[in-house]
């Protein structure tokens, strides 16, 4: 299959490591990936700030990219991203009078998948070691992301990939299904509100024991990573991709560039 | 007597206690400092969370009954003027008086002008949120008449000359040591051996209300539904004091929102599974009083209705928004809210706090209305409230939705953009090609720099500032994936090509 990679911008320019894992993953499956050069980001910031205007541009410029018969299914490791494409794009495209921009990004969405969604439901990964190798000798927490859970419905897709790794050593995440506070530029407009959030999911990942707490968005590991970091934790954040292509020639850096510092404790 | 003032012609907006008094963020920052209250919202949200989600289990069919609590309000909506006639001529018809009022002040009025007819200064009142809503207690009070409202928690609210926070639990706010110092200051006659068992204080209240019920000759209502087919009302309670008030007096009063309706007895039963089990999570709550105008020496023998509209017009006439109309008001939508469960209620300043406040609050008053515009932004958009609604309101998008008119209504009346207009603004023109962001991400070693030796950068100016607040910023990488790549596949068809533009649907 030839697959087209959605970086997301928050990837691309701050996580390439998981952008590259998603690449290793795809291609150890046999998967042609393919990057199409125009992407650059859904919008969905713009829109869920309400500056929909300004989102036109940046949806449009996501539909011409990936508007192609290039490829045959499009993989974003986003749960985020790829529900506002999905489901923003096309009202994005309506409440700017353009039909025809509102049919691309419909078809467009219809070919997107979230990683875990395209390795379950389309390439039929059900054992990421026996499939992709993948071996990942650490306590690791999961934090499901909201849209993945409710926009997505991705269900357990995710934690039954992880519980799939070898070595892994999964531990629950008390109150799992509960936001981590992040929502975008609610995390700077509620920046209060958003910090109570963040330190009760913290706590959480804390009770766990786990050294890593890993999920499927970028974003809300930014987030949570971030508190973590200012707590002075020695826990960091890890994008499930990542540890998917972790393997025993080819370990993941858990302390790598981009990840916010290990915390005093480590340091 | 009855003041026909006819369906509105133009929106009008809603006044009353449905306005925020200072922004969202300060109350919140406020409230979030009261250790007390988070640890009682804490526990009461949980632990109705839990019961609700176990008698959702319980019905097998419980998204179809969403579905058509949904479809039924839907229907509702889009024939309101049709079926509140016929509700209109099937309650007269039976001995009611329908009065109708366009606003708050409006409404208060027709209820005094009727209680002050019966020459009576006291009155009870059963839990109702519409007249919360208008302010008629203390509309009232002005007038020299005293209400007296008879559950357990609006009486404890009341009490304490407090505001409710919570639409189902008023006084959840409150533990039960608070509430027995409440009760020892406040209620004429209390025991002053009074203990904080629930139980002795339960005691001491219902001994209280008793002595009310036996003497009003009037009582104050809300209510639940209303079925045009019949000109029945609905109440649905817990304690048993809606039922004394609703048949001791002489004269009710009820004050009912016009989304209220239902078209026909059966689209009862959809609702009465789905109220019960979302808001106390019960199967089925202990009272349910339904009445059908006046029966000759039965109950109250004077029936009135005040249909109040107080923006809910404004509210229809938004297409985007107008479902948050079919809201039941169950309160599943605050009790599953992360933000809710830590601010409370009060941070929404309107009656309608949580989820559904943060959207019907702007919609019944405008988004330019007072501090009400910084609602919709209360909200991560978890989706957590739309998954738990009974009828199914989508109230993530609803509020991404009142977002874009707060910023819309904005647009070139501010002299100086603001710091995010501006942030914005830039962010789409960089974000919408590929060809830009690779451009600004060749900056992204310039950010390791500003990160120094630490990697990371923990103090950010402006409105970044919040999120330096609590969390740190990881230094970004030495280059982008999207450079990677194009090293990588240094291939002429891929690294040279052009990128897509939005013509690109015109290219043969
Ligand atoms: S919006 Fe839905 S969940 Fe919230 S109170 Fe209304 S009916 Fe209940």
């Amino acid at each position: 299959m030839r697959i087209a990679l959605f970086a997301t911008c928050i990837v691309d320019a701050m996580y390439p490591a998981t952008a590259r894992a998603a690449v290793k993953i795809l291609e150890r499956l046999g998967h042609e990936v393919v990057f199409p050069s125009g992407q650059a980001c859904c919008g969905q910031m713009h829109v869920n700030s309400g500056y929909l205007q300004e989102a036109v541009p940046v949806v449009a410029n996501h539909v011409a990219a990936f508007d192609t018969d290039d490829y045959d299914v499009a993989v974003a490791p986003s749960g985020s991203c790829v529900a506002s494409v999905k489901h923003q794009h096309p009202t994005v495209a309506r409440s700017c009078g353009d039909k025809a921009l509102e049919a691309r990004a419909t078809a467009v969405g219809a070919k997107t998948y979230e990683l875990s969604e395209l390795l379950v439901d389309v390439l039929g990964v059900t054992d990421a070691a026996a499939q992709l190798g993948s071996f990942f000798p650490h306590r690791v927490t999961y934090h499901p992301s909201c849209h993945g859970m409710r926009l997505l419905r991705l269900g357990d897709r995710q934690a039954q990939l992880l519980r799939s790794v070898k070595g892994i050593d999964l531990a629950d995440l008390p109150e799992a299904d509960q936001c981590c506070g992040f929502g975008g530029t609610f995390s700077m407009k509620n920046a209060d509100v958003s910090s109570a959030m963040l330190e009760d999911k913290t706590a959480n990942i804390a009770a766990t024991g786990a050294t890593l707490c890993t999920g499927g968005d970028a974003s809300c590991l930014m987030h949570i990573g971030g508190g973590l970091s200012r707590q002075g934790s020695a826990v960091t954040t890890l994008h499930l991709a990542e540890i998917l292509a972790s393997t025993a020639e080819e370990p993941a850096s858990v302390t790598g560039e981009v990840r916010v510092s290990t915390g005093k404790a480590a340091r | 007597m009855s003041t026909f003032l006819g369906m509105p012609s133009l929106p009008v907006y809603g006044t009353g206690n449905l306005f925020a008094s200072e922004s969202f963020p300060t109350a919140a920052h406020r409230e979030l400092g009261n250790a007390q209250l988070r640890a009682n919202l804490g526990h009461a949200t949980h632990t109705i969370r839990d019961k609700r989600l176990k008698m959702v289990a319980e019905l097998p069919d419980w998204e179809q009954l969403r579905d058509a609590g949904s479809a039924i309000k839907e229907s509702v909506m889009a024939r309101l003027p049709e079926l509140l006639e016929q509700f209109e001529e099937n309650f007269t018809a039976r001995g009611g008086v329908i009065h109708w009022a366009r606003d708050a002040d409006e409404a208060n009025a027709i209820v005094a002008g009727l209680v002050r007819d019966t020459g009576e200064t006291e009155v009870v009142k059963v839990k109702s949120m519409a007249t919360q809503e208008i302010g008629l207690n203390e509309y009232l009070e002005e007038q020299g008449i005293t209400a007296f409202e008879t559950d357990l928690a609006e009486l404890i609210v009341q009490l304490d000359h407090d505001k409710p926070s919570h639409i189902l639990v008023p006084a959840i706010h409150k533990n039960r040591t608070e509430i027995r110092d409440i009760f020892l200051r406040e209620m004429p006659g209390a025991d002053p051996q009074l203990t904080d068992d629930p139980a002795v204080l339960a005691m001491a209240a219902r001994a209280h209300l008793r002595r009310k019920f036996l003497s009003a000759k009037v009582a104050v209502s809300g209510a639940n539904f209303a079925l045009a087919d019949s000109g029945t009302l609905a109440v649905v309670e817990s304690e048993g004091n809606g039922r004394m008030c609703l048949t001791l007096p002489e004269t009710l009063i009820t004050v009912m929102g016009v989304e209220k309706l239902l078209p026909t007895w059966q689209d009862l039963e959809v609702f009465m599974q789905l109220l019960p089990r979302s808001s106390t999570g019960e199967r089925m709550n202990p009272y349910t009083s339904l009445w059908t105008g006046v029966t000759e020496g039965d109950g109250p023998q004077n029936m009135h209705l005040v249909l109040l509209d107080n923006g809910r017009s404004a509210a229809l006439a938004d297409e985007m928004g107008r479902s948050a109309l079919h809201c039941i008001r169950c309160s599943a939508c605050m009790n599953v809210c992360p933000v809710y469960e830590r601010t409370g209620g009060h941070a929404y300043g309107s009656t309608y706090p949580g989820p559904i406040g943060a959207i019907l609050s702007p919609l019944m008053t405008g988004i330019q209305a007072e501090e009400n515009n910084s609602l919709p932004y209360a909200s991560s958009l978890c989706g957590a409230c739309y998954d738990a609604c009974p009828v199914k309101i989508n109230i993530p998008d609803i509020l991404v939705h009142l977002r874009s008119v707060d910023v819309d209504s904005k647009r070139g009346k501010k002299k100086l953009p603001s710091q995010m207009d501006a942030g914005m603004k830039a962010a789409s023109w960089a974000l919408s090609s590929g060809k830009r962001l690779g451009l600004i991400e060749k900056g992204l070693p310039l950010g390791r720099l500003v990160a120094g030796p630490d990697q990371k950068i923990t103090k950010l100016p402006g409105i970044a500032a919040g999120w330096t607040q609590s969390r740190d910023i990881p230094a970004p990488p030495q280059e982008s994936f999207r450079s990677w790549w194009a090293k990588e596949h240094r291939k002429p068809d891929t690294s040279s090509a052009p990128e897509p533009s939005h013509e690109k649907k015109d290219q043969p």
